[in-house]
């Protein structure tokens, strides 16, 4: 009760302080003063260079270069160990006597919350507007590939996780890039550690960017949009948003009121078959364009008419929200993983294979095939739509969806936040150590980017949350090259004893 | 000593005529006795991130309170009396469960009490008892 009182006071204290702010034009002022760290930041993570005179980010190119030799060092894993994936998820070998622990479903539930969200739903509409719809092709083969990268950070998340004498357990790209590296000499252990403080700033970064201000910015563009757009006497009021999402939130990770999250964690999953359903019921209602609008992602795919940079470009946007979308390689899901109760890590790294397959291969397909068979993707579109590009085209099949799409789109965005709250808690506790101090000044912060976010115009907000994610995957990436082969020993081992039946089958159909 | 029974319990106090139905027949037929309880829980549901990381310390908590306060006072008396006991605690689904722990420790009669109140749940989603009859690779003696 004291932690809650403690809570509250500390809430209000903050409120209290922004308030001095609240004049007209708050929104213009914090966007004034972010904005040019925001590019700076931005600008350097997505340093580029020409290639058939397209600038391409080099961390993009990094991302997919990972995923596509991770496919072909791993025997095309990604596709191989779906069917043996979903056995693991469906509970075929879940050992009865440790009952009462994290389960494979429940590891990829989780997971899947903290991933699937506004990615899907405002990220592809951006995808679509810039790139056209041929952007579809790279982002579903992007899906497809960052599978393997998801496949490897998860085998090693739990492979080198820390099991603390309380009982809790931490893991992620932190404890792999320094005690995975350690285990091949002294040196490497020094580079590991290196790897792994960068990782955690960048995990910092992140939190407070693409899980965090984008969630709020997104989130509020969208309430917006459905209460009258400029017009909504809330338009110009992004601050007060902020506030009350940052008490929300607050609430939750300072006051302790679990059951916010508890409850948030029951309905998103809802939310989103709600979300699939609906883009699934416009997509058949309309199935005699089906074939156009494939045609049209091939077509896009490979000829790009009318988009800046080409067939380069249209890549570019379809790798870049794929990306963004399914964070693999970025190593924040290996966080989340690292819970499941299993000795074979392996086996995460198979269950982790359905993230960026359901977040990407099926959900980000779906808004795209929507806006594409809806006809509302239009080059002309301001690209900073975002979301209400696809809150427009669920509208024109149900003119209530917009109302279900808010609900789902602030669901969403609380979860992910509430989620990465906790990755970035974890890198920021690695940094500067566990006690009451750091825990609270992480938490402080979190909290002010929330009302930054909200109050940020999109460009600004994309441009640093992209940078932040992305650059997790410089470290992370890197140290994970090095682990290939420790992977590959668990992933032999496993799979001879998958393939001579010497594992042990619970279900029984 | 060649068969063995089980008797499922909720708590401590509830079901005790069907522990003391038990334990006579136990007693009778010189068989060992199972108290097994049963924490409901899914491997389906849903939960936030940082409840996944404490989950293996609430377990334990849990097993250890399901003993404390349900298995361990029961196991205690019945053993005063001079009965072969053992408790076992498991998280999961109450029939499917106590189905699982008797097959394991080759039970042949699963005893359970009966709920006194028929409440809406109940008709909605079937009673444990009614749950366990369908499954029970073993004969099942339900006590009124």
């Amino acid at each position: 009760m004291s932690k809650l009182r403690v809570g509250i006071t500390t809430l209000v204290g903050i409120l209290a302080s922004f308030s001095v702010f609240a004049d007209v034009g708050i929104d213009e002022k914090i966007n004034i003063a972010i904005k040019p760290y925001a590019d700076a930041v931005a600008g350097f993570v997505f340093s580029s260079f020409p290639v058939a005179g397209v600038q391409i980010p080099f961390v993009l190119v990094w991302l997919i270069v990972a995923a596509t030799v991770f496919t072909f060092y791993f025997n095309f894993i990604n596709l191989r160990a779906l069917k043996h994936g979903f056995q693991l998820v469906r509970g075929d070998y879940h050992d009865p006597k440790a009952a009462g622990e994290v389960t494979h479903f429940q590891a990829l539930a989780t997971a899947l919350s903290g991933t699937v969200g506004l990615g899907n739903i405002a990220g592809v509409a951006v995808a679509v507007s810039l790139g056209g719809p041929g952007a579809t092709f790279w982002m579903i083969l992007a899906g497809f590939l960052g599978m393997s990268s998801k496949f490897t950070e998860c085998t090693l998340g739990v492979k080198y996780r820390n099991e603390l004498p309380d009982g809790t357990v931490s893991g992620g790209p932190m404890y792999y890039l320094t005690k995975g590296l350690a285990e091949r000499g002294v040196n490497f252990a020094r580079f590991g550690k290196v790897l792994a403080v960068l990782f955690a700033i960048f995990c910092v970064g992140g939190s407070f960017g693409g899980g965090n201000m984008f969630q709020a910015n997104q989130s509020f563009a969208q309430l917006v949009n459905v209460t009258g757009g400029e017009a909504s006497w809330m338009a110009d009021k992004g601050w007060l948003y902020g506030l009350i999402i940052a008490a929300l939130v607050g609430m939750v990770i300072i006051g302790g009121i679990k059951g916010i999250a508890r409850v948030t964690s029951k309905i998103v999953p809802f939310m989103a078959v709600t979300y699939v359903i609906a883009g699934m019921a416009i997509i058949l209602m309309n199935f005699s364009q089906i074939p156009s609008a494939f045609g049209a992602i091939f077509a896009g795919a490979f000829t790009a008419k009318g988009i800046s940079g080409g067939v380069i470009g249209v890549l570019f946007q379809g790798f870049k929200r794929a990306a963004f979308s399914n964070e693999a390689g970025v190593g924040s899901a290996a966080i989340a993983h690292s819970a499941v109760q299993t000795n074979r890590p392996v086996t995460e790294g198979f269950v982790a294979l359905y993230e960026p397959f359901i977040d990407t291969v099926v959900v980000c397909t779906i808004t795209a095939l929507v806006i594409i068979i809806t006809g509302t993707w239009d080059p002309s579109v301001d690209p900073s739509a975002g979301v209400q590009l696809t809150s427009t085209a669920f509208e024109t099949a149900f003119s209530w969806f917009p109302w279900v799409l808010t609900i789902a789109v602030l669901l969403f965005a609380f979860s992910t936040m509430i989620s990465w709250s906790y990755y970035g808690l974890k890198a920021w506790t690695f940094l500067f150590g566990e006690n009451k101090v750091t825990d609270a000044t992480y938490k402080l912060l979190f909290l002010f980017f929330v009302v930054v976010g909200s109050s940020m115009q999109l460009g600004a907000v994309i441009d640093f949350s992209d940078a932040m994610i992305f650059a997790m995957a410089f470290p992370n990436l890197l140290g994970c090259y090095f682990l290939l082969p420790v992977v590959k020993k668990e992933l032999n081992e496993y799979w001879a004893d998958y393939k001579a039946g010497r594992l042990v089958k619970t279900r029984i159909s | 000593m060649n068969s063995a029974l089980m008797v499922g319990v909720d708590c401590s106090e509830c079901g005790e005529r069907a522990v003391e139905y038990a334990a006579e027949l136990a007693r009778n037929s010189k068989a060992r006795l199972y108290v097994a309880h049963v924490i409901e829980w899914s491997q389906f549901s849903f939960s936030t991130v940082e409840e996944n990381f404490e989950r293996h310390k609430r377990r334990e908590e849990e097993l250890m309170r399901a003993h404390s306060d349900v298995i361990d006072p029961i196991v205690s008396r019945l053993k005063a009396e001079g009965l072969d006991v053992e408790g076992l605690v498991r998280h999961g689904h109450v029939a499917d469960t106590l189905n699982a722990l008797a097959v394991e420790n080759g039970v042949t009669n699963i005893i359970l009490g009966r709920q006194g109140t028929s409440t809406l749940k109940a008709h909605v989603f079937g009673s444990a008892g009614s749950r366990l009859v369908q499954v029970a690779n073993c004969a099942v003696t339900v006590v009124p």
